[in-house]
């Protein structure tokens, strides 16, 4: 089996295989197992696992101060600056604030992406040429999918809550507002899915890409497409007592955890693969969510030349001095009339 | 070895092989990597295991605990950089990094996007720090570190220029710069060095410059460029080389007095300040603003970054400016007030011509020749002729490290558009320059001869964005702010775009100084007639 098979047949068979476990979980009476004891482990994993990780990245100081500057610095006063630049290479505060609102609500880097091609030289080979396609595909991808997700997570909002809050109504209301199937159809769940299908297909089908991808790459993919597709089911085909849900969700949030009898299996399969997301999440490249916030070529303002960086390690180290080159050169040096510190 | 040809090269396969890569090797071909160090010069800077090796050969005689120390050193650097360990904790492998990488578009070799280059690192992470990879092993995307492992960093390593073009495009600013910067700390920690990079560095570190000239090879190399310019202008400009008291410290990387064509931009430095009257000195200690050091280790890097603010002391200049080059920029402006500042002993900048405080360095203390230059421009200091830069057609090659390490894009092409007729400059595609520009292809050390291929393979994105402008609006010179460009686009241009000629900035400056005392001009510095004075040149030297 090749490394692509080996890495993407194993991510497929794992979560398959937690589907099972809940399911057989449920059909052997495990609902207190499967509803209260692994959600609730799983959020403390989830909350031990991030602040772990991110102490341990806390931990490492950062010893020098290397934005990627991608605008015009600032220098002399009449050199123009646009907003642009402004934000691409921060030299205030505000500016660095602006620069990571834009990174992180609107993948402002990965909106600059392009494609590569080399075109053939029509009569000579060397006459061949790069071309830079605009290419917004992925952007658009990872846009839809991460603000899916958000809406998605936002909405479920309602199932811990009683009343839900006015916002997440106001949400529910906004997503099924194209009204054309019974229960009404959310828009982001299909977002969600089709933009995880895509991420996905282009993982396998591009060449490079198949290439460079491991099971920690399809895993995450599959685990969410597996949720979305367990969440779709449940609300417009197999059908679960919401109330049920509803009323195990408030007794997890209230810390009054009752498993009612009658939930779908489905949900719990639903909720376990939740569950897996919340535990796997802290050890896992889904740490890009926290971590870009502390990627030091992101969130530093670039003002190195009117305000001192310390490193917090930084050591004298050896060096050949002056008086070195001198003792070395000194006869040479006066012959030719450069001026010494001493004169033998 | 001869080099294949441009229609050879330029067949470059994007598509991966059908092996996965944990199981392909390096392909050491003659062309394609640089020589091993040789021991004399790494016993002049106190580096660890020099010994007789090569690359070619199967045997490198590591030390005997070489994965110990690695293994060691890598836990270290994760425990003093916060960028390695979130650089190799958070990537997705999204993707976006792969074709901006300019090894891969020259070579197709996976292993050169840079997302798969940090892999081979970050695979032995995994391995060794990480639960995940120490239980599953290769589904983890885990190795054992070994000999070929090793190997492989030394290839790939050797393929990355740290121009940090990925880490613009990366969503979450991953930098493999970073991460091949460490990298070869890494390998040096085990004796692992490149003959080009080290040559230079001890070098610099013995001598004061890169090249190796004594003190008074040095003012024998400056009081040359000073006659020729006394030649061509008729106007004479002595130099004074570690003068005490001077206001100003020039400090210029040594490129720009060894080897054409950076010899002519020293020639337009040396004008320019001779029609300003200029307070200045240069220095034969500090006499060299490339800091090939950085090319090796932080530490390296920060030794003979010393001697920029150890020589403006004794000189007791009042503040330092810098000549035009790129990853001494990147260097002075992101690492040395960090390392060896604060420069309490020295001023804000202030231009005695113009009166303008330079607040952007109040703390560093150092000024950019093209902030200078924009300055006197703005002030209208300068008079000029444009036309005696008729014969030139210009593009622009924004430098890798002033783009993404610095931001000095508006500068050089306010001061292009004071010395050039109108009408001769043409920007290469938008994709190609500025914060986007790429990389020469021969910089951090590895423009050595005997890796030929990989140079113009790397090469070969900038060289196809300068080949569109040279064919659509005949432009024939890519001016530029670094010296390391100007050492090596020469060779890149005439593999692919012959008959390019590359210049600095300083120098189309000096070519349209009229001073007032002058010979006219019939000639650039570069003894080519200008335009209206075609032959004249030649008529002259019979005589």
């Amino acid at each position: 089996m090749d490394f692509f098979k080996r890495h993407f047949l194993f991510s497929l068979i794992v979560v398959v295989g937690l589907m099972l476990i809940a399911y057989i979980g449920v059909k052997v009476h495990l609902q207190f197992v499967f509803g209260v004891v692994i959600p609730y482990l799983a959020v403390l994993i989830f909350f031990e696992g991030l602040i772990f990780r991110l102490i341990s990245w806390a931990r490492s100081p950062v010893p020098f101060r290397i934005p990627t500057t991608a605008g015009q610095n600032r220098t002399l006063p009449w050199i123009k600056r646009d907003l642009g630049d402004k934000l691409d290479n921060p030299d205030t505060f505000w500016g660095l604030v602006g620069r990571m609102a834009l990174e992180v609500l609107t993948f402002r880097s990965l909106f600059r992406n392009t494609r590569t091609e080399l075109r053939k030289g029509e009569e000579k080979p060397e006459d061949g040429r790069l071309i830079y396609w605009s290419y917004k595909w992925l952007w658009l991808g990872a846009i839809a999918f991460h603000y899916a997700f958000l809406m998605v997570i936002l909405r479920h909002l309602r199932f811990f809550t009683e009343p839900a809050p006015h916002f997440v109504n106001l949400l529910a209301e906004t997503d099924g507002f194209v009204q054309f199937f019974v229960p009404t159809v959310y828009m982001t769940g299909v977002i969600l899915v089709v933009a995880l299908t895509y991420l996905l297909l282009r993982r396998i089908y591009t060449p490079t890409l198949r290439y460079i991808s491991l099971a920690a790459d399809y895993f995450p993919l599959l685990l969410i497409i597996a949720i979305g597709l367990t969440g779709i089911f449940m609300r417009y085909f197999y059908k679960v007592d919401v109330a049920g849900v509803k009323q195990l969700a408030v007794g997890l949030a209230t810390l009054k955890p009752v498993v009612p009898e009658g939930i779908g299996a489905l949900f719990y399969v639903h909720l376990f693969l939740v569950c897996v997301l919340f535990a796997y999440f802290p050890f896992s490249k889904l740490m890009h969510m926290p971590g870009v916030f502390m990627s030091p070529s992101r969130n530093m303002v670039a003002n190195n030349r009117w305000e001192l960086h310390v490193n917090p390690w930084n050591y004298p180290v050896k060096f050949h001095t002056y008086m070195d080159q001198e003792n070395t050169y000194r006869k040479a040096m006066i012959e030719v009339g450069l001026p010494v510190e001493k004169e033998q | 070895m001869a080099t294949p040809k441009p229609e050879e090269l330029i067949q470059v396969n994007y598509r991966p092989p059908e092996k996965g890569w944990m199981d392909t090797k390096p392909p050491f071909r003659p062309g394609t990597y640089c020589n091993a160090a040789a021991p004399k010069w790494m016993e002049m800077i106190d580096y660890p295991y020099p010994r007789q090796w090569s690359v070619a050969e199967e045997d490198w005689k590591l030390p005997e605990n070489w994965k110990e120390i690695i293994l060691q050193g890598m836990e270290d650097r994760l425990s003093r950089f916060r960028s390695l360990k979130v650089f190799f904790d958070i990537c997705v492998r999204c993707g976006a990094c792969a074709d901006k990488c300019h090894f891969f578009l020259g070579t197709g070799d996976p292993k050169n996007m840079p997302v798969l280059r940090a892999e081979l690192m970050r695979s032995v992470y995994r391995r060794y720090f990480k639960t995940a990879g120490k239980v599953l092993g290769e589904l983890a995307g885990a190795r054992d570190l070994t000999e070929d492992v090793l190997k492989e960093w030394f290839f790939y390593l050797h393929q990355c220029t740290i121009c940090r073009r990925c880490s613009l495009f990366c969503p979450y600013g991953i930098d493999m710069a970073e991460m091949t910067l460490l990298g070869r700390e890494l390998l040096a920690s085990v004796g692992l060095n490149i003959d080009w990079a080290l040559a230079s560095v001890a070098q610099c570190y013995d001598k004061g410059s890169h090249i190796g000239a004594t003190p008074q090879a040095f003012k024998d190399m400056i009081d040359f460029l000073a006659e020729e310019n006394e030649r061509i202008t008729g106007i004479n400009c002595p130099v004074s080389i570690n003068r005490k008291g001077a206001e100003i410290l020039f400090i210029v990387p040594s490129g720009d007095y060894f080897a054409d064509p950076g010899t002519f931009n020293m020639m337009g430095y040396i004008l320019l300040f001779q029609y300003l009257g200029l307070d200045y000195t240069l220095s034969t200690y500090a006499a060299e603003g490339g800091n090939f050091g950085w090319f090796v280790s932080h530490e390296m890097g920060k030794r003979l970054n010393s001697k920029m603010y150890e020589e403006a002391k004794r000189l007791k200049v009042k503040w330092i400016l810098g000549g035009e080059c790129g990853h001494m920029w990147r260097v002075c402006n992101q690492y040395m007030p960090t390392w060896n500042g604060p420069a309490d002993f020295l001023e804000e900048p202030v231009s005695p011509i113009t009166g303008t405080k330079f607040e952007n360095a109040a703390v560093h203390k150092m000024v950019h020749i093209s902030e200078f230059t924009a300055d006197l421009f703005k002030h209208g200091k300068l008079k000029v002729d444009p036309s005696r830069n008729a014969h030139i057609k210009l593009t622009f090659h924004d430098s890798c490290n002033t783009a993404r390490g610095m931001g000095i894009f508006e500068e050089p092409r306010y001061i292009i558009n004071q010395v050039l007729p109108e009408g001769h400059f043409f920007e290469m595609p938008s994709n190609t320059i500025r914060e986007k520009t790429f990389c020469c292809g021969s910089s951090s050390g590895i423009n050595a001869n005997e890796n030929m291929e990989i140079r113009m393979q790397g090469g070969f994105p900038r060289a196809n964005a300068v080949k569109y402008v040279a064919d659509k609006h005949g432009v024939n010179h890519m001016g530029c702010i670094c010296a390391l460009d100007r050492a090596t686009l020469p060779t890149l241009m005439q593999y692919w775009v012959p008959e390019m000629e590359i210049t600095g900035i300083t120098e189309l400056v000096a070519n349209a100084l009229v001073f007032d005392d002058e010979l006219e001009r019939t000639t650039d510095l570069r003894d080519r007639d200008l335009v209206g004075f075609e032959g004249a040149g030649e008529g002259e030297e019979e005589e």
